[in-house]
């Protein structure tokens, strides 16, 4: 079972990332790196949205931290921030939800708006977490990056 | 090149582009609907540092509304309906024709940031040209129900640092429908743009593309004389350079609103077949010997960047004249030869 709990973030990264790869874009996007892991407990991370594309697009949490995500849209589109696992991006990638409700790790941001969601990575063992926007096209532009839980 | 220099060119410049019916859209795609701009064809008609700008949108599909967006390099001072002949006959004259038909004011303004210079209607086709960055122009069009691409953002900015001016065109498909108009044909939009400089839009043809999709266009460029072509991609290739026909600057001339058409031009051809993802820039021409292209005009920020000057392939015309001077060569030498051996049969 632990086995297969590893598998789990590295079939979801690969799912992610193979869609963007299989769509013809690369993370076209600056690479942007927060290294220093933040938590464990309450944590605040900002995360900026330009040009359709995260900053940072990666993310280092300790086990156990409840992150609060500041999502700052600087673009003139909406866009909106999912993490969670594999079965999470599934169903907003085929989704039709055009505009989500505050829930825990889903989160909806208008044009040129600042928006938040809060989402509770698990304690134990490293793990990758994806974060994405699902609106049409979005994912294969590159519009995702991850959290990787980073044991003390 | 200040306008000034221009004046001293003298210059006429009529940049057409064509893209091919793979091509998707100029720019922005109307939310949820199945119709899609199949083509968008576009002419600036560069003289005495007035551009006249000739754009045409075709459609397929069902659905309500469509919309594209076009940069353009200055503000109109008119927008009006096009010629009904003179994209197809620039096309006709490289490339066996296409069967295509081509087929006035309203004031608005909203909240957001970007001003509205003018609106019309052309047949089923809203026209509004805006001033504003990136951003503003962004905001414009989603507030007005544009759905844009995730690339748009970008896109947008990249062109907003050179020129503020955009285009942005709704396709009405029930206007369309109401006036009898059926997938395939076309509208064509004319736009008189005073002008230091002309540059022609490329990057815009990837807009809303995978990278991996290939974009082809055919840009056609008339000019007062062999221009200096720069863009920094490596995927357009001039095809031909020559000077324009009679026939040809006869028929244009014929068209509404073409009668500044000169009686002599310099006719370019240029061709776009390359992946979206390397499209990246735009398309810079001088017809002024000691004025090389400016880079800024094709986009090309770095100077380190790669620099395409699109050297002139060997002009069509040259090659009738030049194979019958050859032929004749070749002939006299052998009749001197000939006559040599006549004479002096041991030479």
């Amino acid at each position: 079972m632990s086995r297969m709990r590893r598998l789990v973030p590295v079939a979801l990264v690969a799912l992610v990332f193979g869609a963007i790869l299989a769509g013809g874009h690369a993370l076209a996007g600056p690479s942007h790196s927060q290294s220093n892991p933040v938590g464990p407990g309450d944590a605040t991370v900002t995360i900026t949205i330009e040009h359709s594309h995260f900053s940072p697009n990666q993310v280092n949490v300790r086990p156990g931290t409840t992150v609060r995500f500041v999502i700052v849209n600087r673009d003139p589109i909406g866009h909106e921030f999912i993490v969670g696992d594999a079965e999470v991006h599934r169903r907003h990638e085929a989704g039709t939800e055009a505009v989500h409700p505050p829930r825990p790790g889903e989160v909806s941001i208008a044009a040129e708006t600042t928006a938040e969601t809060t989402f509770a990575f698990p304690g134990g063992s490293a793990d990758t977490v994806v974060y994405a926007c699902h609106l049409p096209g979005h994912l294969r532009y590159g519009m995702a990056g991850e959290v990787d839980i980073v044991p003390t | 090149m200040t306008r000034a220099a221009t004046a001293i060119t003298v210059a006429t410049t009529a940049l057409l582009v064509f893209a091919a019916p793979a091509f998707a859209c100029g720019g922005l795609v109307g939310e949820n609907g199945t119709i899609q701009l199949t083509r968008t064809t576009t002419l600036a008609a560069y003289h005495d540092g007035v551009e006249h700008y000739v754009t045409s949108f075709e459609f397929s599909g069902q659905g309500q509304q469509v919309g594209s967006i076009v940069p353009l390099p200055g503000i109109p001072t008119s927008v009006e309906r096009g010629g009904d002949w003179t994209l197809q006959r620039l096309e006709r004259e490289v490339a066996p024709p296409i069967r295509t038909e081509f087929a006035t004011k309203a004031a608005a303004s909203n909240a957001s940031d970007a001003v509205v210079i003018l609106q019309t209607k052309i047949d089923a086709l809203e026209i509004t040209v805006l001033k504003g960055g990136g951003t503003e122009v962004g905001k414009w069009a989603t507030d007005h129900g544009f759905l844009l691409t995730p690339d748009a953002p970008e896109v947008l900015d990249y062109y907003s640092r050179r020129s503020q001016i955009f285009m942005a065109a709704r396709f009405d498909a029930t206007a369309a429908a109401e006036r009898g108009q059926n997938a395939g044909d076309g509208t064509p939009i004319h736009l008189t743009i005073p002008l230091d400089r002309p540059w022609v839009p490329l990057r815009i043809l990837a807009l809303g593309r995978d990278r991996d999709s290939i974009v082809q266009a055919d840009v056609f460029m008339l000019t007062d004389r062999k221009p200096q072509l720069l863009t920094g991609d490596r995927g357009l290739q001039l095809a031909r350079s020559e000077p324009a026909s009679t026939q040809l600057l006869d028929d244009l001339r014929a068209d509404k609103g073409m009668e500044w058409v000169p009686q002599q031009e310099w006719l370019s051809y240029l061709k776009i077949d390359t992946p979206a993802g390397l499209l990246t820039h735009d398309l810079a021409a001088s017809v002024n010997p000691l004025q090389p292209p400016s880079r800024v005009d094709a986009g090309i920020a770095s100077s380190n960047s790669f620099l395409n000057t699109l050297t002139s392939a060997p002009s069509r015309t040259w090659f009738g004249p030049a194979a019958i001077v050859a032929v004749i060569a070749i002939a006299m030498l052998g009749f001197q030869y000939a006559w040599t051996r006549r004479r002096h049969p041991f030479a």
